[in-house]
């Protein structure tokens, strides 16, 4: 039986889906801004010379801003269906990234053996 | 994963539930549907992945920093970002029973994914014309294929937000409509969290190449 | 007409299409076109059209929907075997002079679609259909969580086989083997319709066996009676929890690179190409990210019926449950870090196969570990060699078998002589027929006379059993031999005539195979034909475990009168232990869902996209499009899809089986 139906704090849920408060939402939009916007600022402007360094800014603030909108915008929480939806994104989050990660591990060896000397940077002029 | 129903000092154990009370009608929903949205991250999974393996391949042909126009990007960004926070203020105002106020967040939500998709095609059509369409190299094909992808789903999010908007309005607010749009909202959440990836490993790690 | 307009509207369909030159697929079509006209003819006049739609094909019936599948998967297994016959003649008479019957053209698409009918529309809709019809029973639940998109989803898997059967008439089938590597599959190399009926197929297929899965783990998630925790499900239901997380890990992986090989054929792309950037290898290695989760797909649910049968017919409790069920789970897990094995040979180097045979060698533990799990239940039992549990001896030795050739593959040094020769040929084989098959006609045995009320004629079950398990020998194992000797697969013509001989051994056992075949045919038939002497009236004809023996043969359309409370493992033999009484009488009115045609109708709209998509007829293409959203959201505008069945007629049924049951109390003495 889906216990979490019943008893539940407000009686205008067709289920016990888990929701947020305006709060909520305005928090996650807020962050969500700040988080765009400074990735955005830093690629525009240029404003710091290594590359690299501005890539990996840009990435953490990805990740940062996947999790603000999981939390807030998506709700996630470890009791939303008995802990099963948590657990299916925990699952999903491996196999996507055994799947990435061995994807372009195996194809950059394959490219290196199998087509050699047309790694990326030469294929920009093939 | 209940635990079975043996009533405190009963005599014997009890094999069958004699008073059923009534299983909740689309109890599964929410799971069943969280678990289509895990699937439809492995799809966009294996697109990234593609972009990853085919995003140096540019044949001789344009590159990312030549093509990636990051204002349009960022409006685009806002514009999907501004339409995740008028879902949620549907759904507040749904946990509030405002149908009339439903109906006008669902609108305003409808018509920032329509500016969405009116500004990507636009630099779709523009790319093509300068001869950066997905012909024209591998790099170009796993762009337009991953970005395009994401686009088509907010093309079905859109039709079926104008559905759901005609279903509300004929049965209001009932169980079924309140299921339909959470899951629409989940869905719409969903493609913004994707979007995250798309601006920032496309276009913004693009134009640092 | 003019030339243009004809293009328009017919697309690449042309005369040429028609095979009219090839006597084989002519003979084939009479006998299809006769048989069918026969059946439709004899289904018209017994009038069960009527009783059909309304009692089958528009069905919501989880218990009738694995029905459907099951059936499917029969009448595909007659389509692949003949391939596979049709294969087996070739290569044992083609030897130097002699070219054999069948030309390069005709001979590249019976091996591809072999596979592709093999796989996707024999192996997944048994497996598909065990799993709907016994693991709602299992957990004590009336249907699944989904029950229309059941429904549709079995529509589309048929029509895929549908797909495929018309490219057998109309145009071609693909030519590149069951996975269509690219480029051969690319438009450079297979312009023709062959690789787009292949992709339509698996596309179509595709959405209905990913969206069971979504539909069979919520619910196992979500609708177990109480009392059944994790730890309480049958094991088959675990496997099934299993299985149904792998489709929907791997089948949109599989969704993404069919969807990008078509981008290349019908834009233009360049994911594929030789040139302009594009790897085939990325699709080698995407394809097979999925290729290999799909094959524990198919043998999980297989595991799980010999989990459950093994415990039954040696009545004990199955040895070692927890570690079962933490070998399926490591199975899961495991199973996405492998698939490189099935490419050693592309040019990764030494420590991507390293990593990969590594990975490889070690997912054989925890099925090792089964195995063992299985000899131990065995073990000190009182077995009971019916069919289901010869079928399951059976398995453990030939499993086994290709279970360690398949470990000798694992080594990538190996890999290099025997990558693609018939070694790995007999190898798959080995574990898919002895694994995948003898699992479903285990399974099959095991549970039809739930789902008919009478078992299965044990003489013709068992002569099928002995022409299947001698003649799987017979047919492959000349198969390891000659690919240690370094013959490649999929070759229709040889000059060496020294090898000849094992070829013909191969075909004589692809023979005793299609005896073993008809016999299971015969044993259907003759079952049917005297099922009042094999009738079972208990329920429970195998003194059974799991809750699905509580419930009559067949079950009434709403299982369970009242929802079981669990207590334990095994949870009917526990209620039989401590005899528990089944409700007389207190019956209510129960909630079920109604029938609907609209999957018939989203599938058949699928199949006419799918076809006019392969034949470029895009006007077709658009209007099945847009019908298909029109129906699909017509049918969201439904919103009354379920009714009560009056607890008048639950006490009929439910009287009928107590008299039923103190009748064979009576005979029997008790």
């Amino acid at each position: 039986m889906s216990a979490d139906t019943h008893g539940h704090g407000h009686d205008d849920h067709a289920s016990g889906a888990p929701h947020g408060t305006r709060k909520d939402y305005i928090i996650g939009f807020v962050l969500s801004v700040i988080l765009t916007a400074i990735p955005f600022g830093l690629v525009m402007s240029g404003i710091i010379a290594d590359t690299r360094i501005t890539a990996g800014i840009v990435m953490v603030f990805a990740l940062v801003q996947i999790v603000v909108h999981m939390v807030y915008f998506l709700h996630m929480n470890s009791k939303s269906e008995n802990g099963w939806t948590l657990m299916a994104l925990i699952f999903t989050i491996i196999v996507v990234t055994i799947c990435l990660a061995g994807s372009l591990w195996v194809m950059f060896h394959m490219n290196a053996n199998m087509m050699p000397g047309m790694t990326s940077g030469d294929m920009a002029g093939m | 994963m209940s635990e079975a129903t043996i009533p405190p000092g009963a005599e014997a154990p009890i094999f069958y539930e004699t008073d059923e009370h009534h299983h909740d009608a689309g109890g599964s929903t929410m799971l069943g549907f969280w678990l289509y949205l895990m699937s439809d991250c492995l799809i966009f999974a294996m697109l990234f992945a593609s972009y990853g393996v085919f995003g140096g391949s540019y044949a001789g042909g344009p590159q990312p920093h030549e093509i990636f126009k990051l204002p349009l990007v960022a409006l685009n960004t806002s514009m999907l970002l501004l339409s995740s926070i008028t879902y949620g203020f549907a759904m507040l105002s749904m946990n509030d029973g405002k149908l009339r106020s439903v109906q006008g967040w669902l609108a305003i939500t409808g018509l920032f994914g329509l500016a969405f998709l009116g500004i990507e095609l636009y630099e779709f059509s523009e790319l093509i014309h300068e001869g950066a369409g997905p012909q024209r190299s591998a790099f170009l094909s796993a762009f337009f294929t991953l970005v395009g992808t994401h686009g088509l789903h907010v093309t079905f999010g859109i039709i079926w937000l104008v559905t759901l908007m005609v279903q509300v309005g004929r049965k209001g607010l009932i169980d079924a409509n309140q299921r339909r749009l959470q899951c629409l909202s989940l869905f719409w959440h969903f493609l913004d969290v994707i979007w995250i990836g798309v601006f920032t490993f496309v276009y913004l790690l693009g134009v640092l190449r | 007409m003019s030339d243009a307009l004809l293009k328009t509207i017919f697309g690449r369909l042309t005369l040429e299409s028609f095979p009219i030159h090839e006597p084989i697929l002519i003979a084939t079509f009479a006998m299809v076109a006769i048989g069918g006209a026969a059946v439709v003819g004899a289904l018209t006049y017994f009038k069960v059209w009527g009783y059909l739609w309304k009692e089958w094909f528009t069905s919501v019936d989880h218990k009738k929907i694995g029905i459907m599948y099951m059936v499917l998967g029969i009448v595909m297994l007659l389509r692949g075997f003949a391939d596979a016959l049709m294969m087996r003649a070739q290569q044992a008479m083609a030897f130097g002079a002699n070219d054999g019957f069948l030309p390069a053209h005709h001979y590249d698409q019976v091996f591809t679609a072999h596979g592709v009918i093999m796989i996707f529309f024999v192996a997944m809709p048994f497996v598909t259909g065990l799993m709907n019809y016994v693991v709602p029973l299992q957990i004590g639940a009336r249907d699944v969580s989904f029950p229309f998109l059941n429904n549709f989803s079995f529509w589309m898997t048929a029509a895929g086989a549908a797909i495929v059967m018309v490219s057998l008439f109309v145009g071609e089938f693909a030519r590149t083997g069951w996975l269509a590597m690219a480029p051969l599959s690319g438009l450079d190399y297979s312009p023709d319709v062959g690789v787009d009926y292949y992709i339509w197929a698996l596309q179509v297929a595709g959405v209905g066996t990913l969206l069971s899965g979504v539909n069979l783990l919520a619910t196992i998630v979500k609708m177990r009676a109480p009392g059944m925790s994790l730890m309480k499900m049958p094991i088959f239901t675990w496997s099934a929890l299993a299985t149904n997380v792998l489709i929907v890990a791997a089948f949109p992986v599989l969704t993404a690179v069919l969807a990008m090989l078509s981008l290349d054929r019908y834009l233009g792309t360049h994911f594929f190409t030789n040139t302009m950037g594009g790897n085939p290898m990325m699709y080698v290695n995407m394809i097979w990210i999925w290729g290999h989760p799909e094959v524990y797909i198919l043998i999980l649910p297989a595991f799980g019926v010999f989990s459950e049968i093994t415990s039954t017919f040696s009545g004990k409790r199955l040895f070692g449950y927890t570690s079962m069920v933490y070998a399926l789970l490591v199975i899961t897990i495991l199973a996405y870090l492998v698939w490189l094995h099935h490419f050693f040979t592309m040019g990764s180097g030494a420590s991507v196969n390293s990593f990969f045979g590594i990975t490889t060698m070690i997912i054989s533990i925890p099925t090792g570990a089964k195995i063992f799990n299985w000899l131990f239940t065995m073990y000190k039992g009182r077995i009971r060699f019916e069919l289901p549990m010869m079928w399951t001896i059976a398995f453990m030795i030939t499993f086994v078998i290709g279970g360690m050739t398949g470990v000798l593959l694992a080594v990538p040094p190996a890999d290099f002589v025997l990558h693609n020769s018939l070694f790995l040929v007999a190898h798959f084989h080995n574990v898919i027929i002895g694994g995948v098959l003898f699992g479903m006609f285990a399974g099959i045995n095991y549970w039809f006379p739930k789902a008919f009320g009478f078992t299965l004629d044990k003489f013709w079950g068992t002569i099928s059993f002995w022409f299947w398990t001698v003649g799987f020998y017979v047919a492959f194992m000349p198969l390891y031999v000659l690919g240690l000797m370094g013959v490649t697969r999929r070759l229709r013509h040889f000059e060496d005539p020294s090898l000849q001989i094992w070829f013909v051994i191969a075909a004589i056992g692809a023979a005793m195979i299609a005896v073993g075949i008809a016999a299971f045919l015969i044993q259907i038939f003759v079952s049917v034909r005297n099922r009042e002497a094999l009738r079972d009236t208990t329920g429970d004809p195998w003194n059974g475990r799991s809750l699905e023996w509580a419930t009559s043969s067949p079950p009434p359309a709403y299982n369970f009168a009242f929802t079981p409370v669990v207590r334990d493992l095994d949870a009917w033999y526990d209620m039989k232990s401590n005899h528990a009484e089944r409700p007389l009488k207190g019956f209510r009115d129960i909630h079920m869902p109604r029938n609907t045609g609209t999957g018939v109708f989203l599938a058949g709209l699928s199949a006419v996209f799918a076809v006019a998509m392969i034949w470029y007829m895009w006007w077709l293409a658009g209007l099945a499009f847009v019908g298909l959203l029109a129906v699909a959201i017509g049918h969201t505008f439904n919103y009354d899809r379920d009714y009560y069945i009056p607890a008048a007629d639950v006490t009929e049924a439910e009287d009928e089986r107590t008299r039923l049951l103190d009748a064979r109390a009576a005979v029997a003495g008790a």
